[in-house]
């Protein structure tokens, strides 16, 4: 592999992208003309409110929606449905309730034809990195939340993708278990180097996990913004930066 | 508990660990009878009044005889008269019938869950002929297919069709959309989707929809053989009543009794090996 091809690992550009729903005859710009770049390796959280179309924007990149008009090119292709070098973890586990914690985990490489023996030590090693090799014969039902979604991650890590989508991957979760996943996502994304596209409506999590935020205005008229995140790692909730980037952002969805 | 208490409970030393056994031993026991007893008390209970009813004189044993004579014509009916010719039939009848069910049913089901136009199309008429009475068509099927045993074999069929058929459909409709997207995201096509997500989902309702069918099956076949037939155990609950061998009547119903239960225990089995996720403590 050549070095500008590793350099192209997990890029993605999005060039004029527009999406539009139709709802009770009213047309509903969702998107409209969005330009980003995605570097390689980043981690880019997408925040704004209700209806702002980040859960929307995420699902195109997924290739689980097409858009209106605009492209997406993921490592100078252009992105046509779901692709092998994209893995996306949703709010919900969505775990299979008949298969254990391993088989849920092998998920992935069963389907791109993996042999049995090597997708199951692939997938103890990331049921591992997740924290829950002791849990590998349980049922999705034996797990409580957190856990649940932590195999979530366990498996979608195992198909090697170069781009994680997470849509509000710890929004159904308690406080508690929500900061050490968000230690842990943090934790996982440098040791796996993938770039990462997370969509949160929790701006702390958003400064804690970002290197770039993405603020999506819910009126289409004025322009998405796009925030550095320039703090050291790992991150000090209670910096003096940290709440000033708070407060920042908070403003730009006019709460102060 | 002073310091007194616990030197003389470290003293008991192996003595007391073995009592300590048996005591819980002895509770183990004690919670067994009382849980056989809290599910079979009542049937217990029931059995007994049946037996001694007739002897204490609050039952007519002429139209009730007591359940050691009714066991005893089912016992010598299964040996050497004719409840065994007759269980063979019935078993036989009622088994093609639900086979024919759930062979035809299953994959039906599984197909027309997933053609959403397909079963919008045909569920009226579906919904039409389940509320139609199986038994209300027996004569027709009769007409149509005589008086021998296709007929019979038929109305048993097509009762226990409607609630399998069902039962899948509804099974596989009821799949969580969003475990299909997920298996998408990770590359999985059409018929790897309908193989891991989609018949495994179903499989839960499936098995309510068999032991429905199952119930509906032996309903019919015990109808059908009080209408139209000289053999079977539905008819020799009928012969017996009208030639007043009623220990033989009740030892035919009690055949029928047990053999829904078997029938319902067996696939209920089937279900706990199949769906051990679902209950997993």
């Amino acid at each position: 592999m050549s070095a500008t091809q590793a350099a192209l690992r997990g890029e993605v550009s999005i060039r004029r992208l527009s999406k539009a729903f139709t709802l009770n005859d009213r047309r509903l710009d969702v998107l409209k003309g969005l330009n980003l770049d995605i570097r390689s390796g980043e981690c880019l959280v997408i925040v704004g409110a209700s209806g702002s179309g980040k859960t929307t924007l995420l699902r195109i990149l997924a290739g689980l929606e097409s858009a209106d008009a605009g492209e997406v090119d993921i490592d100078g292709r252009p992105v046509d449905g779901v692709g092998a070098e994209r893995a996306v973890i949703f709010q919900e586990p969505r775990l299979l309730p008949w298969l254990t914690v391993l088989e849920n985990v092998t998920f992935g490489l069963d389907i791109r034809g993996w042999p049995k023996g090597e997708a199951k030590a692939e997938a103890r090693h990331y049921i591992e990195l997740v924290g829950l090799a002791d849990f590998a014969d349980a049922y999705p039902r034996q797990l409580s939340g957190g856990m649940a979604q932590r195999v979530g991650i366990a498996r979608a890590l195992t198909v090697k993708p170069e781009i994680l989508l997470l849509d509000e991957p710890l929004g159904a979760l308690d406080a508690m278990t929500k900061i050490a996943m968000q230690q842990e996502l943090s934790r996982i994304w440098r040791e796996e180097k993938v770039t990462m596209i997370l969509v949160t409506h929790d701006l702390e999590e958003a400064i804690y996990l970002a290197d770039r935020v993405l603020v999506l205005p819910s009126n289409k008229a004025q322009p998405p913004r796009l925030i550095d995140v320039d703090l050291p790692r790992p991150r000090e909730r209670s910096s003096a930066d940290f709440v000033a980037l708070r407060e920042e952002l908070l403003a730009e969805f006019g709460l102060h | 508990m002073t310091i007194q208490d616990v030197n003389a409970s470290l003293a008991l030393g192996a003595d007391g660990v073995r009592s300590a056994n048996a005591g819980a031993f002895g509770r183990k026991a004690l919670q067994l009878i009382g849980d056989l007893a809290t599910r079979f008390g009542v049937l217990i209970a029931f059995a007994l009044l049946w037996e001694y009813g007739g002897r204490l004189g609050f039952l007519n044993s002429a139209v009730i005889p007591p359940l050691s004579d009714v066991i005893a014509a089912l016992r010598d009916g299964l040996v050497s008269g004719p409840l065994k010719e007759d269980l063979g039939i019935s078993l036989t009848r009622a088994g093609i019938a639900f086979g024919a069910a759930t062979v035809i049913g299953i994959p039906l089901g599984l197909v027309m869950g997933q053609l959403p136009t397909a079963e919008k199309l045909i569920d009226p008429l579906l919904q039409l002929f389940r509320q139609t009475s199986a038994l209300a068509l027996y004569p027709v099927f009769i007409l149509l297919l005589g008086l021998g045993e296709t007929s019979k074999v038929f109305v048993i069929f097509w009762a226990s069709l409607f609630p399998i058929l069902l039962a899948t459909i509804g099974g596989v409709q009821e799949v969580d959309g969003k475990l299909i997207e997920m298996a998408r995201v990770y590359g999985a096509r059409r018929l790897t989707i309908f193989r891991r997500v989609v018949l495994p989902g179903a499989v839960p309702q499936i098995f309510v929809g068999l032991r429905l069918s199952a119930t509906t099956a032996l309903l019919m076949l015990i109808a059908a053989e009080m209408i139209g037939a000289n053999h079977g155990v539905g008819f020799q609950v009928m012969n017996a009543q009208y030639n007043f061998q009623i220990p033989l009547m009740f030892a035919s119903i009690v055949l029928l009794a047990l053999l829904g239960l078997a029938a319902n225990y067996a696939i209920l089995g089937l279900q706990r090996r199949l769906c051990r996720w679902n209950s997993a403590g």
